[in-house]
């Protein structure tokens, strides 16, 4: 009705607002936002998915995972472990290329991973690599790296931009960082943090010619806004993290919403340090009250999947059969009376405001069902900064996190859970079994020995309950009809945009 | 011009305390530069390699070597490098001052034309159904906050009309006027319709106070227009409330309209520190509040001078 009404004037507010998108057309430009930029680009010493996102379009690995999570070529064309499993090596694409046309070449590798390794450098991602003692380079297309213990899990923690394969010339001169040259897809053409950036396509790249010439990415921190930027056309793709605000999408003409079963999880950490989260009984009877369909319906919009410790598909056990999936509450109470806490205890929870996007409302869902069994949970929401700050001190009784899950399960849990863990201070547990079965399936080739490896290992995690793993959330990419060809992963890359054309 | 020069004094006292309070009020939050880049993957860091990140983010020294070093080269006109953009900090500042110096000026101006017009009309209908539509609305205006209204205007747009302002993509006013207008209208419209709310309460009972006035009495007793006595001898009397809260108000949009930037994606001075304040980047938090302050007390001290300029009395005391 307003449409008629106000005719005129609406046609004249019309002309003036969207005056921009009449300027002339460019060649393929694919337009895109999210909410949150990168931080920093220096492929090694980035961790926050926002800025992999970015970098993972400009920087190559030797190789990478495909939308199963299988390692596939990237730089190398192919790669073998050696009989005793002390020496990886790789053979490099001919093609491979930086952006300013020079070959990649095996002392670009060496030169990329030594500076990886220096301490120096401050990559935090170094703990995955620390196997590697020495690179050799018998020709300029040949890598093998030489590793003081076999270490089968090493491959799969290649597939990423923090092992990226920068120019030797850019590490000489200090320019990593300031000039994104790297064998990706894409070449960055310019960048204003948290606002814009643009990426063109990188002529050199092996690949071919990717189905964009150029993608022009806004950073719009409201996710409501980049909603109705799309539905406006203004955005052509968007990454989304708010499943209040992803479900929306699908409800509208036009738009699509691409779900993908993220590899990362959503938990409760409680604190076997601390009273009485030290009684295995008390950590059990928490398992056993929280009713983790529940959580995922009421604070995520039954946005993801119930998840045991293994978020991999292909070591993964079915949630079924760990301890306590199915809610009982009566076992619950037994065992808080077994542990000498029949009236149950209080505690504190913390959570980060807004990361992830559901953490308050989970929060939430956990002190009303942990209510039932006598336990007071006080709500503790903190700034994401303070709160990581808090959760690497280990000084909390329990958290609610979002944790990144790795392709292999020794590389996203060795961290927490072996005796030479580096946030055992942020787990505050281990014991031989997880550490013993852990390290058996870093040296362990065979795939169905690794998979029951794991299997033993998440059962043993899930029954000793020292977090409470909830579920697995998605990640969306929201899209118009005319973006055609995106392949997402379940690591929430966007390599996948090199091969996306408009229509 | 005595209060003046004291003004001018005082300008390098408050730097100093402003600097000293932010510069300790950002360092006492827990998390620092190497958290806010790496977040929980900081647990991975060994000694060494905290050392080398610290060194590179300027944490390795204590804070009073670090603001020493800071004051220094304030003194000599540098504030720093921001570590997030790898660049001067007073460049970066500079490169979004523009856009919310043009936004504040645009709600001022839309304060100004909707607020005193409404506040005097209001005034002169005291009591009246008018007078009581025109509070109502101002009460309403003054209470629905930013988010509501601004979230309001976009999704009228975008699902009414199927149009929206450019968002991300942000046009500057030099290089393309027209398509910088139909991305600052909504933004404008939004900030100005608070700040004229205000300023229509302040304008009506401002002019009613002047109203009841003697001169105002005589002037209507020996016949002078009702119009020329409202605009041409009472408005002038009643402005120096109005000019005191606009000048307060457009202090405070300097200093960049967070909310409002963050809902139309508008890449001014409020989203960059609070970026920045998310990120830990030190040096661009500090330069961004001290030019804030600064630009606070330059809109302060213009204030003042118009005092002078609008009220005789005034300029006698001086």
């Amino acid at each position: 009705m307003t449409r008629h009404l106000n005719g005129l004037s609406s046609l004249a507010l019309a002309a003036l607002l969207v005056a921009p998108a009449l300027a002339p057309a460019q060649a393929a430009t694919l337009k895109m936002a999210w909410s949150q930029d990168a931080t920093g680009l220096d492929p090694q010493k980035q961790t926050a998915f926002s800025s992999i996102r970015l970098l993972e379009l400009i920087y190559e690995p030797l190789v990478r995972l495909d939308a199963k999570l299988n390692v596939v070529p990237a730089i190398a064309k192919s790669w073998e472990f050696s009989a005793d499993g002390l020496s990886l090596t790789f053979h490099l694409d001919p093609k491979a290329a930086f952006s300013d046309g020079a070959p990649v070449t095996s002392a670009d590798v060496k030169a990329s991973f030594q500076r990886l390794l220096d301490e120096k450098t401050g990559a935090a991602a170094r703990s995955n690599y620390t196997s590697i003692a020495a690179i050799d380079t018998p020709d300029a297309q040949t890598v093998v790296f030489r590793l003081n213990q076999p270490d089968v899990p090493i491959l799969a923690a290649l597939a990423g931009v923090n092992a990226a394969v920068l120019p030797a010339a850019a590490i000489a001169d200090g320019s990593v960082g300031t000039k994104a040259i790297g064998s990706g897809p894409f070449m960055l053409a310019s960048w204003d943090p948290n606002a814009r950036e643009v990426l063109t396509a990188n002529p050199h790249w092996a690949g071919g010619k990717t189905g964009v010439d150029e993608i022009d990415i806004s950073v719009l921190p409201d996710e409501t806004g980049i909603l109705a930027a799309l539905r406006a056309g203004q955005i052509d793709l968007a990454l989304l993290n708010d499943p209040l605000v992803a479900t929306l999408v699908p409800k509208e003409q036009g738009l699509t919403l691409v779900r993908t079963p993220s590899i990362s999880y959503n938990v409760l950490q409680l604190n076997p340090a601390r009273k009485p989260m030290t009684e295995l009984k008390v950590r059990q009877a928490i398992s056993c009250a929280i009713d983790r369909k529940a959580v995922l319906d009421t604070a995520a919009l039954g946005e993801g999947q119930v998840t045991g410790p293994i978020t991999v598909p292909a070591y993964a056990t079915d949630p079924a059969k760990l301890f306590c999936y199915t809610p009982d509450l009566a076992k619950a109470k037994a065992l808080m009376k077994d542990a000498g806490y029949p009236d149950g205890f209080s505690a504190t929870v913390i959570a980060a405001t807004g990361e992830p996007a559901t953490s308050e409302a989970e929060a939430q869902v956990m002190q009303a069902e942990l209510k039932q069994i006598g336990i007071k949970l006080d709500i503790k929401m903190m700034e994401l900064n303070v709160y990581v700050d808090a959760w690497l001190k280990g000084d909390f009784d329990m958290a609610v996190a979002l944790n990144g899950g790795r392709p292999d399960p020794y590389t996203t849990y060795n961290r927490y859970f072996t005796k030479t863990g580096n946030l055992l201070k942020v787990s505050n547990y281990t014991d031989d079994t997880l550490d013993g079965l852990l390290n058996a399936a870093r040296v362990t080739t065979d795939p169905a020995k690794r998979k029951d490896l794991f299997a033993q290992f998440e059962t043993h995690l899930a029954e000793v309950s020292p977090w409470i793993w909830l579920f697995t959330p998605y990640t969306y990419v929201a899209e118009r009809a005319n973006v055609q060809g995106f392949v997402p992963t379940p690591t929430g890359s966007l390599y996948g945009l090199s091969a996306v054309t408009l229509k | 011009m005595n209060t003046l020069t004291r003004r001018l004094a005082a300008f390098p006292l408050v730097l100093l305390g402003v600097s000293s309070l932010v510069f300790m009020a950002i360092r006492l939050v827990p998390g620092d530069a190497i958290t806010a880049m790496l977040g929980t993957e900081a647990g991975l860091l060994t000694p060494a390699q905290k050392q080398a990140l610290a060194a590179y983010f300027g944490l390795d020294r204590p804070w009073i070597v670090q603001y020493g070093r800071w004051l220094w080269a304030l003194l000599h006109g540098d504030l720093g490098i921001s570590v997030t953009y790898g660049k001067p900090v007073l460049g970066v500042i500079l490169a979004r001052f523009p856009l919310t110096l043009e936004l504040a000026v645009l709600s001022l101006l839309i304060a100004l034309a909707i607020g005193v017009p409404a506040g005097v009309y209001a005034a002169t209908r005291a009591e009246k159904g008018a007078d009581l539509a025109v509070r109502v609305g101002a009460m309403i205006g003054q209470s629905t906050p930013s988010f509501v209204f601004g979230l309001l205007l976009i999704y009228l747009l975008s699902a009414g009309f199927g149009v929206l302002p450019a968002m991300g993509t942000f046009a500057p006013l030099w290089l393309d006027p027209l398509a910088n207008l139909g991305q600052m209208i909504l933004p404008a419209l939004t900030l100005g319709a608070a700040f004229a709310a205000s300023l229509t309460r302040i304008a009506r009972s401002a002019m009613l106070d002047v109203l009841s006035e003697d001169y105002v009495r005589t002037a209507r007793a020996r016949g002078v227009p009702a119009r020329q006595v409202i605009w041409r001898h009472a408005l002038p009397n009643a402005l120096i409330p109005v000019v005191t809260l606009s000048g307060i108000e457009f202090g405070y949009l300097l200093g960049g309209a967070v909310i409002v930037e963050q809902i139309y994606a508008l890449p001014g001075l409020g989203r960059m520190v609070l970026d920045a304040i998310l990120q830990r980047d030190y040096a661009l938090v500090q330069g961004t509040v001290l030019f804030i302050a600064f630009n606070f007390m330059v809109v302060n001290l213009l204030v003042d001078l118009a005092y002078f300029w609008l009220d005789p009395r005034i300029r006698g005391r001086g």
